[in-house]
């Protein structure tokens, strides 16, 4: 196992990370910081830059990404964080190697991801998250003439439908749960923010012929081996669309994982943290999706505070906080506007898979009172993804608390996890 | 950019460099990654390294999700 040692580790190179350690690698006139960038992609970005300098034409990303690129940023990508053994020190591994890592401070930024509700068919090969379609799309996946549904939740649907039209699919429909209702409520606040609204009416134009369905859900996925069509209920009436791939998401949902291990205080699905982003754990702080869904701009902000007071500059944090604070106003807007309907509860049959993993039962699950009641006796969530799609499910479905994930934290190869003999110190 | 080749199961397939191995098995022509613990065919769902249901066997190693690691010239992948 390697041994590595920063002043700053930083989880994360999505907006926020990407922010915070292009401000803590920025020092003039001061010693610099020995600063690591980790994230488990083969690349800076996260999901919404994926693809890093190369396949972001965002000029936002291109600032950032190119700033990230100083040579007392240390990069560990395809790197991921397996364990927390104490005494500032993580345990993590590539594909070819374990590694432990020492830090005086540490930033977590590890994003979110989609959220998932089972439903009749959703284990069909072709049924995909929203954003997993998007990435393999920009990965190279052929999608030109292809028939595409869209469903679940958020302004994502949105995006990623745009993205795909250009890439000459057929978007068949858009269907988005939420009411109309709900939606003007959010529409209203996008006309308090220039950029957001720019981008609203933008993808407005390019999907003018793509419908857009809201109180409307997918219902059911059909295929043999391959998904070749979705029933979709729209506003109470069943619809059936032939296709080739549905992208589904209901919204995003924090990865806690690694905060819930280091022992951060964590509410209502987040991280706690203060206005400088420091968690109540000494030396970690948190910035981005993780302490609550904001998208780009909140993530760059809280990034940068971030960096800036990891690398002890409050009074330049201090100048942000304004800005940061209008953003939250997004992110609160957010939720409210693509808060879930309580009918998505009742799209799964008995026999409808909720762990994908140990492929158990919306009925065996069901059946128990407690996430750990269900774990015990049925094996769910205790799978390669170690709930984190069955868990984040249970959580809507029944208002189950998944609780702070132990270590390992993900799937691991067990030469990893050990930790070599301790060194006595030298008197 | 010249494109690589990798191997699917045995079948030769062109790639841009840098593409993820999940799009390589599609370019094969495969749908199904891997099967579930009931047999089922499952394929990439979250795509981005968090629901393990596209992993393969990539040059011997199994367990290897193929949404997060990019191809390499030569690769040899296999799905179940």
């Amino acid at each position: 196992m390697r041994k590595l040692s920063f002043d700053l580790v930083i989880i994360g190179a999505g907006p926020a990370g990407l922010a915070a350690a292009v401000e803590a690698t920025n020092l003039t006139g001061r010693a610099p910081l020995k600063v690591a960038l980790l994230d488990d992609n083969p690349v800076a970005g996260g999901q919404v830059w994926r693809g890093g300098l190369e396949k972001s034409p965002d000029r936002e990303a291109r600032r950032w990404l190119e700033q990230a690129t100083r040579p007392n940023l240390h990069h560990l990508f395809q790197t991921k964080v397996v364990a927390a053994p104490g005494d500032h020190r993580l345990l993590a591994e590539s594909p070819t190697e374990g590694l432990e890592i020492s830090y005086k401070k540490l930033i977590l930024a590890t994003g979110a991801r989609e959220r998932f509700l089972p439903f009749p068919g959703w284990t069909l090969p072709g049924v995909m998250g929203v954003g997993g379609l998007q990435a393999l799309v920009k990965g190279g996946l052929p999608i030109a003439g292809k028939k595409v549904v869209v469903a679940g939740s958020g302004p994502l649907l949105l995006a990623v439908a745009a993205y795909l039209k250009q890439h000459q699919a057929q978007v068949r429909l858009i269907a988005e749960q939420t009411t109309a209702k709900n939606l003007a409520g959010f529409g209203l606040t996008l006309l308090g923010s220039a950029s957001k609204l720019a981008q609203a009416v933008q993808l407005g134009r390019e999907l003018i012929t793509v419908p857009y369905r809201t109180a409307s859900w997918v219902v059911e996925a059909h295929g043999q081996h391959h998904l070749e069509s979705v029933t979709v209920c729209q506003a109470g009436r069943l619809h059936q669309y032939k296709c080739d791939y549905m992208a589904v998401g209901f919204g995003l949902v924090p990865n806690l994982e690694l905060a819930g291990l280091l022992g951060c205080s964590l509410q209502n699905g987040r991280v706690t943290v203060d206005q400088w982003q420091t968690t109540n754990q000494p030396d970690i702080l948190a910035a981005g999706e993780i302490t609550g869904v904001g998208g780009v701009d909140l993530a760059l902000l809280e990034g940068r505070i971030a960096g800036l007071t990891a690398s002890d500059r409050p009074e330049q944090a201090r100048v942000l906080f304004r800005a940061r604070r209008r953003w939250q106003g997004f992110s609160q807007a957010l939720e409210s506007g693509f808060a879930l309907q309580t009918a998505l509860k009742t799209l799964s049959r008995p026999g409808t898979l909720v762990c994908r993993c140990e492929d158990v039962s919306y009925a065996e699950v069901q059946s128990h009172q407690s996430w750990r009641s269900a774990k015990l006796h049925t094996r769910c969530g205790m799978g390669p993804c170690q709930g984190r799609i069955c868990g984040t499910a249970t959580e809507f479905l029944w208002g189950w608390s998944v609780g702070a994930a132990r270590p390992p934290v993900i799937t691991a190869r067990l030469g990893n996890l050990v930790l070599e003999q301790e060194q006595v110190p030298e008197v | 950019m010249p494109e690589i080749q990798v191997s699917i199961n045995g079948q030769t397939v062109r790639v841009r460099p840098g593409s993820p191995v999940a799009v390589a098995v599609v370019l094969a022509g495969q749908t199904d990654y891997r099967h579930s613990v009931q047999g089922q065919a499952r394929g990439p769902l979250c795509g981005m390294g968090i629901c393990y249901e596209c992993r393969v066997t990539i040059n011997g190693q199994p367990h290897r999700l193929s949404c997060q690691t990019p191809c390499e010239e030569g690769m040899q992948v296999m799905t179940t």
